[in-house]
């Protein structure tokens, strides 16, 4: 009932949210420089700086679907960019790790560190041909034809704007888009730390990438994705990969439940220069997990780069001022967290908006997930470390924000475009109510089979020594 | 002998160290101890959680003496310790039976 309350109260302060941040876009439409670039493709860089780059000039305007050419350049920039997203994957296991108990330090970084082995696994063999394989018909699910990435060879070429001949191997691209499989499975993590058996996690890792994030990833990215069909813009993964994981750690919340004497009890993070430099990591990684998803190294990229500076750099400062006015104090969680809710909020419109739309973005985000977790703390509900309140409440408001604010590439609110924000609110609605429905269903099977809890005792003791036998820190 | 414990502010620590050198006193056990007092705890705020912390970072000093020192270790770490404000601490004088230095087995006040 409560958790009712506060997705409705959510919704509300999202939406009041939006209209100043309308209004305030609008005033700068006329100074931003909005690129002449007009082809609307969904999701993607315009064709024009593709082409630009290298092919010497072409004739007025190329081919519908050029064959494809190998470019050696965005070759190695996708590479980068995948292994800058995989340093994501540590970086958010430090993230997690400072704001545990230390009891529970060694578990908190197993959640992120484990499911580089087990999606690591998951990826090659089903998870790339469930999201990327042919469509298997209405746009839901991939076909098995890349199963164990069958077909694919070092000669085999992938065109990621069917407009521009520019390609890169596809292995490549199975690995960029493999990091991002990871890392949202670990971002749910947050949310179960200190009381999550290990065995009933890693079952959730490898059963919930299988049928929550493989199934959305195809729908918004995949060939013949019907979200992507539809014309919903989800530039480097607000919907698929922190909507997704923000909502479905609020499903999982359902059946584990609190941490045993929550809220009474003083569970302060245990080391916030740990959580720092996570916060760090994070941010650095995300130029590749933003810029990389114009999967080309060409002007697209380049805006991503800088939106992904600005939009982070006005949330932590947002967040900041925000506590500092409420509560006296601007803290050093406060300030990275707010970071971190502006990395979320500019994933989805960060090639599609302009420098200055995403510091306004950048802005709002920080205050709506400031907002949403002081909601949290009245409504003492126990996610742990705010996955849902960052990533889902960051996810949502990004999501919506891009239908707002997106005039590069594609046409948003402020383009003159309002039906773009009503794409943006199916595809929300579609994904979120999908994550959290399956979630829900996995969450209980696993509650009603092994357990999804640790026993009370173990709990208390620490799951360092009772899951792992291991301790954190040994005098 | 008397065995002197001083609950003390930490910053004031490397004061009251130099302090005890300088009257002669040879040795200390410090160690880092939590508690409270009069002065009570604060709050923490994380992420809108607010804490109250009871306790309170202090340094524990322990200091034997010979029974003629006492009064004047007593003096000396009051005067080095002492801010004025709530939170200064507390000076234990507690009597000794016995003490052995491990090396040599000297017993009593050579073994201080």
């Amino acid at each position: 009932m409560k958790l009712k309350l506060y997705l409705a109260a959510l919704m509300l302060v999202i939406m009041a949210g939006l209209i100043p941040v309308a209004a305030l876009a609008e005033e700068k439409k006329e100074v931003a420089p909005v690129a002449a670039a007009t082809t609307a493709l969904p999701n993607a860089a315009p064709a024009v700086d593709a082409g630009k780059l290298d092919a010497a000039p072409a004739p007025p305007v190329a081919p519908a679907n050029p064959a494809a050419v190998f470019n050696g350049a965005d070759t190695a920039w996708v590479m980068i960019s995948a292994a800058l997203v995989f340093f994501m994957v540590p970086g958010l296991a430090l993230f997690y790790g400072g704001m545990v108990r230390s009891k529970n330090v060694l578990s908190t970084l197993m959640h992120s560190f484990v499911v580089m082995g087990i999606v690591g696994v998951q990826w090659v063999v089903l998870g790339y041909t469930l999201s990327f394989g042919d469509d298997a018909g209405g746009g839901m699910l991939g076909k098995l034809n890349k199963f164990m990435l069958n077909g694919i060879t070092p000669d085999t070429l992938f065109q990621f704007v069917a407009s521009s001949a520019n390609a890169i191997p596809e292995y490549v691209f199975v690995m960029f888009q493999g990091m991002f499989a990871i890392i949202t499975i670990a971002l749910i993590s947050g949310a179960l730390a200190e009381r999550i058996k290990f065995s009933a996690y890693c079952i959730f890792a490898l059963v919930w990438t299988t049928l929550v994030y493989d199934p959305i990833c195809h729908w918004v990215w995949g060939p013949g994705g019907w979200l992507l069909g539809m014309g919903a813009l989800d530039f480097a993964g607000g919907t698929v990969v922190h909507l997704s994981s923000g909502i479905s750690a609020l499903a999982v919340l359902i059946f584990l439940g609190k941490r045993h004497g929550f809220p009474t009890e003083r569970m302060a993070p245990h080391n916030l220069p740990m959580t720092l430099l996570g916060v760090g990591m994070l941010w650095f990684g995300w130029f590749g997990f933003n810029a990389g998803s114009a999967v080309s190294a060409n002007g697209t990229a380049a805006l991503a780069f800088v939106t992904t500076l600005a939009a982070p750099a006005a949330a932590g400062l947002s967040w900041m001022f925000a506590e500092w006015i409420h509560s006296g104090k601007p803290s050093a969680l406060g300030f990275g967290s707010g970071v971190v809710a502006g990395l979320v909020g500019i994933t989805p419109a960060a090639g599609l908006v302009t420098p200055g739309a995403a510091i306004i973005l950048g802005f709002a985000v920080g205050l709506v997930c400031y907002l949403a977790i002081m909601v949290k703390a009245k409504l003492k509900y126990d996610d742990s470390l705010d996955a849902f309140g960052i990533h889902g409440v960051g996810g949502i408001f990004g999501a919506i924000a891009t239908g707002v604010l997106a005039t590069v590439g594609a046409k948003g609110l402020i383009a003159g475009e309002p039906k773009q924000v009503i794409t943006q609110i199916i595809a929300i609605v579609a994904a979120g109510a999908y994550a959290f429905i399956v979630t829900v269903i996995i969450a209980f099977v696993l509650d009603k089979t092994i357990g999804l809890r640790v026993e009370k005792e173990d709990e208390i003791m620490g799951l360092d020594q009772t899951q792992h036998s291991e301790s954190g820190y040994n005098m | 002998m008397k065995l002197i414990e001083a609950i003390i502010k930490p910053f004031k620590l490397d004061e009251v160290k130099d302090a005890l050198n300088e009257i002669g006193i040879e040795g200390i056990t410090v160690s880092e101890v939590k508690g409270y007092g009069r002065q009570k705890g604060h709050t923490e705020l994380y992420r809108g959680a607010e804490y109250v912390v009871d306790f309170i970072p202090k340094i524990k000093m322990e200091i034997v003496v010979s029974d003629d020192l006492v009064t004047k270790v007593v003096e000396t770490i009051q005067n080095t310790a002492k801010t004025g404000r709530i939170g200064d601490g507390k000076i234990f004088i507690i009597s000794l039976e016995e003490a052995v230095r491990i090396r040599t087995g000297e017993t009593g006040s050579d073994a201080i």
